[in-house]
C-alpha cells in the first residue's frame, strides 16, 4: 500500500492501481475517451492528464497508465492540466466537429467555436482511440479489425479495406465506441456493420420468433464453451 | 575455421602473431569504402587498385586495406598511404598508376591530389594536419581508418576485445558498472541518460532473463553517425554490448539496424558470426563461463522505431509504436522483462573506458558531459561529413574550424542540431558550448547528432515547416496531440508560407507547442515544437516579415516571390525567353529588355539561373 494525495485528499492504494481507477473509485472526475476498465489502457486520446510533483520533479502524465507512488501529489484540474486538455479537446473539435460527443465534450471545456480556421475543419467521427480494435482482441478474441497506416492517416479498419472475415457480428466495436463512429444497423434478420463491410445473418427465437443475435457470433460462442448445439435456440428473455 | 579463443591468453596469443603480421615493413594503401564515399566510386576505384597490384606484381608486397568511413565525405573516395600518413582526396580511377609507381614505390607527393585548406587555400599532404582532423578527437571512429571492419583479424590487432577480456575476467559486474558511472558517460542516442545509472537500475530490476539492445535505427535526416560507425567498427559496438550484457546480467542481446543500411547490416552481420568463430560470443566466453548471444532485427524504416519502446514492441514483431514510459523499460522492457537500450554510440564508447579507465575518460569533455560525440555535419559547409570532437567544443570551432566554413562565401545563418526535434540555433549562439545540458538550455538537443548547417539562402519559417511536414509524416498516429497538432501547426506554417499569415499565428503555434511537449506520449510528439519554438525565438523577424509584410526575405517560399526584369542590367539576349517553362518572358527586339508577364510565372528560378547579365531580381 501507498500513500498520497489527490486534489489535496489523502489516500491509500496498492501500487498496481493507476491513478486513474483511485480516482474514480472516490468519485473525482478525471475525463476520458480512450479508456474503458475492461482493456487495457492505452494512453491515446490523452484527456486523463493531471499534473503530478514527485519530490522536485513536475509533470503531465497520463492517469490511466501512471501507477501511484508512495508521496505522489497528483492535481486534476491544476492550471496547466486545465489549458492542455482544452487544447486537446480543440484538436478533437477540428477533426469531428460536427461529432456531437466531442460537441458536448468542448462546451462543457467552455469552447463555444474552434480556434482552428474553418477550411480546416473535419468531420470525422473517429478520433482514432482504438478502443474498437483493442476490444475486439482483448476482450472478443477475435481481432477481426486492426488500426492501418500511420500518422494522420490511421485509422481502425478490416484486413486490406475488404470484408473482415473474422469478425463475428458481436458489435462489441459499436457498443464500445466512444463518439458513434461505428455504423451498426439490424434490419430484416441482418446485421450490417458498415465500417468492416460485414452482414450476419441472425438467429431467430424458437419461442417468441425474434431476431436476436448473429448466427456466427453464437457459433463462436458455443464451439468456445462447448455448448450443446440446440443451447441457442431460445432467446434469453424466452429461457 | 579459427580455433575458438578459450582464455584471455589465447586472444593475447592470437593478437601478438597478428601484430607480427601487421607490423611488416609493407606499404599500405587504405581506401575508404564507407556508404559515403559509394557514390563517389570507391568500389570501381578500389578494384582498380587491386588490378593494378596485381598487374605490377605486388599484391604481396603491397598491403590494401578496404576500410569503413574516414570522416572526410565530402572529398571523397578518399586513400590513404603509409609510410607517411599521406591523405588523397577526390581519387579518380585515371590516377591509380601513378598513385602506386609515385607515391607507394618513390614515396613522391602527388599534388593534385591534395587536401585543400578552404581557409588558406594551401595544400596539405598529412592527415594529421588537414584541419577537418585537427581539431577533432577521434577516440571512437579513429580506429575506423586502421582496420578493415569485415576482419575481426584487424580489430584483434590494434587492440580489441581487450577491453572484454579484462571485465569479464578480471572485473566484477558492480565494478563494470561503477567505472560506467564513474566516466560520466551519457547515453549518445538523444536524451543523455546516464549510462551506468541505466545499467545499475537494469542489473537490480527483479527478474532472470535480460536483455540488450543497440539501437542502430539512426532515422534523422542528414544523420549518419551512427551508419558511419557501425558499418566501420562494428567489433566495437559489439565488445561494449558483451560488456554491458555481462554487467547487467544478460544473456541475449538485439541490434536493431535500420532496413536502409545496407552495409551497417552487412559488416554488423560478418561481425556477429565472426566473433561467435573465435569463440567472444556464445558459451563460456573466454572460459569465462558467461554465456551471451546476439541477434540482429531489421528495422522496417519507421522513424519512429528509433524510440526505445516503439523498437522493443518492433522487436517483439507488434506494430512500432510508443507506450507510456511510466514503468521504466529497465524493469519491463522487451516481452515485459528488464532491457538495457542504448545507442551504437554509447555502446562503442564502453571498450575505451574499460581500456583506459574512467579517469581517462573524464578528462575530455565538460561538467556535465564527458567524453566525445560524434555529429554528421552536413548542409551549406564545405567540409561535410563525419566528426568526433570533445564535449564542450563550441558550435563556431566545429563549423569553422573543422567544416572549412559556409560554402559559397555565404553568410552563416543557422545550425540545427539533433535532427528533426532539434532546434534551430543562430549566429549570436555560435560560441556556445555544445554539450548536453548547453543544447537543452538554448532549445535544442543532441539527439542522436545530426549538425545541419544552413546560410543565408535558407528561410528559418519554411525550415521549421519541413521538419514539422517530416514529423507529421512519421508521427506513430497513436496519440492524439502528435498526431493531430503537429498537421494543426504545420497548416498554420501552409497559411504563413502562403501569405494567408494573421498576427495570432505565431501566438497559436506557441500554445499548440506547448500541449504537444507536455502531453504526448512519447518523445517524437514531446519534442517535435522544437524547430518551431526555437526558429520563432530566435528569427522572430522572419516570421514577421512573411506574416505581415508578406515577404520571405530569403526569397524561398514561392507564393512570396516575384521576379522582374531588372532593365537596366538586361542586353535583350533572350536566353530567358527560351529557357522560361512558361512562356512568361517575351523577346521585344535586339538590345531591349526582354518583358516579363507576372500572371504566368510560377517562379520555378529558370530565369534567373540561366541569365549571365544578372538581370533577373527577385523580391
Amino acid at each position: 500500500m501507498v500513500t498520497f494525495k489527490i486534489d489535496g485528499r489523502e489516500f491509500k492504494a496498492e501500487e498496481s492501481q493507476t491513478i486513474l481507477q483511485v480516482a474514480k473509485e472516490n468519485g473525482i472526475d478525471i475525463p476520458t475517451l480512450c479508456h474503458h476498465e475492461a482493456i487495457e489502457p492505452y494512453g491515446a486520446c490523452r484527456l486523463c492528464i493531471v499534473e503530478v510533483a514527485k519530490g522536485r520533479r513536475n509533470r503531465i502524465v497520463t492517469s490511466c497508465l501512471y501507477p501511484v507512488e508512495e508521496g505522489l501529489d497528483v492535481k486534476t484540474n491544476s492550471p496547466r492540466v486545465m489549458s492542455n486538455r482544452k487544447m486537446l479537446v480543440e484538436l478533437l473539435l477540428a477533426r469531428c466537429s460536427k461529432n456531437k460527443v466531442i460537441n458536448e465534450l468542448a462546451l462543457q471545456m467552455g469552447i463555444k467555436q474552434s480556434v482552428i480556421r474553418p477550411e480546416y475543419l473535419e468531420e470525422e467521427d473517429c478520433m482514432v482511440c482504438g478502443l474498437c480494435v483493442r476490444t475486439c482482441e482483448q476482450v472478443v478474441g477475435v481481432s477481426a479489425i486492426s488500426l492501418v497506416n500511420r500518422g494522420i492517416t490511421k485509422e481502425p479498419a478490416s484486413p486490406f479495406l475488404e470484408s473482415a472475415r473474422d469478425c463475428i457480428g458481436c458489435g462489441s466495436c459499436y457498443y464500445v465506441c466512444p463518439t458513434g463512429a461505428i455504423k451498426m444497423e439490424d434490419k430484416n434478420g441482418t446485421r450490417f456493420i458498415y465500417n468492416w463491410k460485414v452482414e450476419f445473418k441472425l438467429k431467430k427465437c424458437k419461442i417468441c420468433g425474434n431476431y436476436w443475435a448473429p448466427e456466427k457470433q453464437l457459433e463462436y460462442i458455443r464451439k468456445k464453451w462447448n455448448l450443446p448445439e440446440d443451447f441457442f435456440d431460445i432467446c434469453p428473455t424466452c429461457k | 575455421m579459427p580455433n575458438k579463443l578459450r582464455s584471455k591468453e589465447d586472444l593475447e596469443a592470437l593478437r601478438r602473431e597478428l601484430i607480427k603480421e601487421r607490423k611488416s615493413d609493407r606499404p599500405l594503401i587504405a581506401v575508404c569504402n564507407g556508404t559515403a564515399c559509394r557514390p563517389y566510386g570507391c568500389l570501381q576505384l578500389t578494384e582498380a587498385i587491386k588490378q593494378e597490384l596485381s598487374k605490377r606484381g605486388l599484391e604481396k608486397k603491397v598491403e590494401l586495406r578496404i576500410t569503413g568511413c574516414h570522416g572526410l565525405c565530402e572529398k571523397g573516395p578518399i586513400v590513404i598511404i603509409q609510410p607517411g600518413d599521406m591523405f588523397y582526396q577526390q581519387v579518380k580511377l585515371e590516377d591509380v598508376p601513378e598513385i602506386l609507381s609515385e607515391t607507394v614505390i618513390k614515396g613522391t607527393v602527388i599534388d593534385r591530389l591534395l587536401h585543400t585548406d578552404p581557409v588558406t587555400d594551401k595544400k596539405v599532404v598529412h592527415r594529421d594536419e588537414i584541419p577537418f582532423y585537427r581539431k577533432q578527437e577521434r577516440n571512437v571512429l579513429g580506429n575506423n581508418v586502421e582496420i578493415n571492419p569485415t576482419k575481426i583479424e584487424d580489430y584483434i590487432a590494434i587492440g580489441g576485445y581487450a577491453a572484454l577480456a579484462k571485465a569479464i575476467l578480471g572485473m566484477k559486474p558492480e565494478q563494470i558498472i561503477e567505472e560506467i558511472k564513474s566516466s560520466g558517460l551519457r547515453g549518445r542516442g538523444g536524451a543523455g541518460f546516464a549510462t551506468g545509472a541505466k545499467w545499475e537500475s537494469c542489473r537490480h530490476a527483479p527478474g532472470d532473463i535480460k536483455y540488450v539492445i543497440v539501437n542502430a535505427d539512426e532515422g534523422d535526416p542528414g544523420a549518419y553517425a551512427n551508419e558511419g560507425l557501425l558499418s566501420g567498427n562494428p567489433h566495437s559496438v559489439l565488445e561494449g554490448l558483451i560488456i554491458g550484457a555481462y554487467a547487467i546480467g544478460s544473456q541475449q542481446g538485439y541490434v536493431y539496424v535500420r532496413n536502409e543500411y545496407p552495409l551497417a547490416l552487412a559488416n554488423m552481420t560478418i561481425a556477429l558470426n565472426q566473433a561467435e568463430q573465435f569463440g567472444l560470443l556464445g558459451k563460456n566466453i573466454l572460459g569465462s563461463g558467461f554465456d551471451f548471444s546476439v541477434r540482429i532485427n531489421r528495422g522496417g524504416g519507421a522513424f519512429v522505431c528509433g524510440e526505445s519502446t516503439a523498437l522493443m514492441a518492433s522487436l517483439e514483431g507488434k506494430v512500432g509504436e510508443p507506450r507510456a514510459k511510466y514503468v521504466h523499460t529497465v524493469e519491463k522492457g522487451l516481452w515485459n522483462r528488464p532491457s538495457d537500450l542504448n545507442n551504437v554510440e554509447t555502446w562503442a564508447n564502453v571498450p575505451l573506458i574499460i581500456n583506459k579507465g574512467a579517469d581517462w575518460y573524464r578528462i575530455l569533455g565538460t561538467e556535465g558531459s564527458k567524453g566525445t560525440k560524434i555529429f554528421s555535419l552536413v548542409g551549406k559547409i564545405n567540409n561535410t561529413g563525419l566528426v568526433e570532437v570533445p564535449m564542450g567544443i563550441t558550435l563556431r570551432e566545429i563549423i569553422y574550424d573543422i567544416g572549412g566554413g559556409i560554402r559559397d562565401g555565404k553568410k552563416f545563418k543557422a545550425v540545427q542540431t539533433g535532427g528533426p526535434s532539434g532546434g534551430c540555433l543562430p549566429e549570436s549562439l555560435l560560441n556556445l558550448p555544445v554539450d548536453f545540458d548547453e543544447l537543452s538550455k538554448a532549445g535544442s538537443m543532441m539527439g542522436s547528432g545530426g549538425m545541419i548547417v544552413m546560410d543565408e539562402t535558407t528561410c528559418m519559417v519554411d525550415i521549421a515547416k519541413y521538419f514539422l511536414t517530416f514529423l507529421e509524416e512519421e508521427s506513430c498516429g497513436k496519440c492524439l496531440p502528435c498526431r493531430e497538432g503537429i498537421k494543426r501547426m504545420r497548416q498554420v506554417f501552409d497559411e504563413i508560407t502562403e501569405g494567408r499569415g494573421s498576427d495570432k499565428n505565431i501566438e497559436f503555434l506557441e500554445q499548440l507547442s506547448a500541449t504537444l511537449v507536455d502531453s504526448s506520449l512519447c518523445g517524437l510528439g514531446q519534442t517535435a515544437p522544437n524547430p518551431v519554438l526555437t526558429t520563432i525565438r530566435y528569427f522572430r523577424d522572419e516570421y514577421e516579415a512573411h506574416i505581415k509584410d508578406k515577404r520571405c526575405p530569403a526569397g524561398v517560399c514561392k507564393t512570396l516571390i516575384h521576379y522582374y526584369i531588372i532593365e537596366e542590367k538586361c542586353p535583350g539576349c533572350g536566353i530567358c525567353v527560351k529557357e522560361c517553362p512558361q512562356e512568361a518572358i517575351t523577346f521585344v527586339g535586339k538590345k531591349k529588355p526582354v518583358v516579363m508577364d507576372e500572371a504566368k510565372c510560377i517562379k520555378c528560378g529558370v530565369c534567373s539561373d540561366v541569365c549571365k547579365m544578372g538581370a533577373i531580381g527577385k523580391r
